[in-house]
């Protein structure tokens, strides 16, 4: 595999939403390459005809009642809010301005 | 019983039945233990939070119910800490990052509700690494966690909060969660009991996720009878959690009395041993073979060739997952906020609250995990990792036709010491080489104390594995030897600790 550079990680830092300064990009840059090296071994054993395994218990479909439950009060739900405003969490804006 | 120094060195068992005998009562059991933390935590630093008011309330009401005459459960009125990780009403809950912060959940996780329920008294939160990310308790936010038998060394991670808890007296009980090891490596490097149940055999509901298809809680303890008793209080089907295995779990806590390893076939894992374990522990651990063959069992050497590749497989599909669950911690509806000043974007909000609110190994991950998902790369990553992980089951049944349980170190040295390997990601994660295993299969494990290692005096773990569901043959051998080894040394292990 080849080298992870730092535009890589600068994109990767944009996808997960993580406002990396630029020490933190060398960083990371050189470690992530370090450590996708390491674990690249597993290419090794993964031949074509063994299936993938996601979880490790069979259990699929698992459903419940469709039934109305109690829940957070409406106070409960915001009570940890960063910013609240009329009843609703206020957020910043989401669009951009035209 | 009394005096407050005695009470704080009994066992969960042996406080249950006192309190439930009239001689001691839940106040005076809680009240010492709470003396304890005050006295030692300065420099175990094992807890984050401590609520005393509430743990003395819940003590009163067990008081209660006994002079009513009501029947207790059979750990009413024992105290217990709980990893920061699971979500308790009213208290915080920060999973050891600057994210959380002060966030005081409006739930109970199960296992915090069937503690209450049982009468298990909550003296408060431990420490750990933030979001269960690490093996030393070195990435707390909070600062890190020191062991009780030498306080410059690590208590294991990342559950080292709860394992130095027990380890120190300041609790009998406590609860963790096991990703990768994170109950066993701390259990380990403390000289301590702790517990990786079947995955889905313990409720992870209000378990703050890292990696969802791994994650477990479990019990740590002192003895292997006490972590039976808890294990039966938390275990068992839970509607809110689909992954929830609705079947009724093994009677442990028969295991544990029975403590009988005769006619059992235990076998040797030749990949978890050799090369990159510490000397001592490998004495100690060839020691303690020796005593379950005494003791009955029939020992052999047995081969889980695609163990070598567990490590790799793990550290792609942990970090897939934690990027996908850190994705909820957005700085909008609970948890830190930064750099809203009313002109930038929710994006831009969003991209300043991780980044303020992360540690560097959580970012780490995070960024692994992006990367082992996004396009182009998923297959070489994520899809080939996901195919080692049908390996390792394979592995394991082939292993469990031939023998009952499987045993190795639980990890490959003693405590290091702090500072050690903090810089050094792929240091630091090759701790947990000997337990990711069990995780990436699902079935269960136990790791309990078998000595010191010579060369340090430090405690050396034996890790027990069982297949899915069959979480009371870790009980059976755990409590066979830890019961040969309490006859060898006259005391447990833990007894031999310093004063702190």
């Amino acid at each position: 595999m080849s080298a992870i550079t730092r535009g890589e990680v600068a994109h990767l830092a944009r996808l997960a939403r993580l406002a990396l300064d630029d020490d933190e990009l060398d960083h990371y840059a050189a470690q992530l390459d370090v450590i996708l090296q390491s674990v690249a071994r597993v290419t090794e054993v993964a031949a074509d005809d063994i299936p993938p395994t996601s979880h490790p218990v069979p259990l699929v479909n698992v459903y419940r009642d469709d039934e109305v439950r109690p829940s957070l009060a409406q106070s409960e739900a915001l009570a940890a809010a960063p910013a609240v405003e009329d009843g609703r969490f206020r957020v910043p804006r989401i669009l951009d301005e035209e | 019983m009394s005096p407050a120094a005695d009470l704080v060195r009994q066992s969960a068992a042996v406080l249950a039945e006192a309190i439930a005998a009239g001689e001691v009562s839940s106040r005076e059991v809680t009240q010492a233990h709470l003396e304890r933390i005050v006295d030692v935590d300065d420099r175990v630093h094992a807890f984050l939070h401590v609520d005393a008011q509430g743990a003395l309330e819940a003590a009163d009401a067990v008081d209660r119910a006994r002079a009513a005459g009501d029947a207790l459960g059979p750990l009413a009125g024992v105290p217990i800490a709980v990893k920061d990780v699971l979500a308790t009403r009213g208290m915080p809950t920060t999973c050891g990052s600057r994210i959380l912060e002060g966030w005081q959940p409006p739930y109970d996780a199960t296992v915090v509700e069937r503690l209450r329920g049982a009468g298990i008294v909550i003296l408060g939160k431990t420490n750990m690494d933030e979001f269960a990310m690490g093996s030393s308790t070195e990435h707390s936010a909070y600062g890190p966690t020191h062991n009780p038998w030498d306080l410059t060394r690590i208590p294991g991670g990342s559950g080292g909060g709860s394992a130095a808890a027990v380890a120190s007296f300041e609790s009998p009980l406590a609860i963790g969660t096991d990703t990768g090891g994170s109950i066993r490596q701390p259990a380990a490097v403390t000289g301590t009991v702790g517990v990786k149940p079947t995955y889905g055999g313990v409720s992870r509901y209000g378990l703050v996720a890292l990696a969802s298809s791994l994650d477990q809680a479990g019990p740590c303890t002192r003895t292997v009878m006490d972590a039976a008793l808890l294990h039966s209080v938390i275990g068992g089907h839970d509607p809110r959690d689909s992954t929830s295995i609705p079947e009724p779990m093994p009677d442990v806590v028969a295991a544990a009395q029975r403590a009988d390893v005769r006619g059992m076939r235990i076998g040797l894992v030749r990949e978890l041993s050799g090369e990159g374990y510490q000397a001592g522990v490998l004495q100690r651990f060839t020691e303690a073979v020796a005593i379950l063959e005494d003791l009955g069992a029939e020992v052999v050497e047995v081969s889980c060739p695609h163990f070598d590749y567990a490590l790799g497989a793990y550290y792609l599909i942990l970090p897939s997952e934690c990027s996908s669950n850190l994705a909820r911690f957005d700085g909008m509806r609970y948890g830190l906020r930064a750099g809203d000043n009313g002109d930038r974007s929710v994006e831009e909000v969003m991209s300043l609250t991780r980044e303020a609110g992360f540690g560097a190994e959580v970012k780490r991950r995070i960024m692994l995990g992006t990367y082992a998902l996004s396009s182009g790369y998923y297959d070489a990553y994520y899809g080939q990792a996901q195919k080692v992980r049908t390996l390792i089951q394979r592995d394991f049944a082939a292993a469990f036709d031939q023998v009952d349980v499987l045993i190795s170190p639980t990890a490959p040295t003693t405590a290091f010491r702090l500072g050690e390997k903090v810089d050094d990601p792929l240091a630091m994660y090759l701790n947990d080489v000997a337990t990711i295993p069990v995780n990436l299969a699902g079935n269960c494990a136990l790791s309990l104390p078998v000595g010191l290692a010579p060369e340090d005096g430090l405690p050396v773990g034996l890790q027990v594995m069982a297949p899915a569901l069959a979480d009371d043959r870790l009980y059976l051998v755990g409590a066979a030897l830890e019961g040969a080894l309490r006859d060898r040394w006259g005391h447990l292990l833990i007894e031999e600790a310093p004063a702190l």
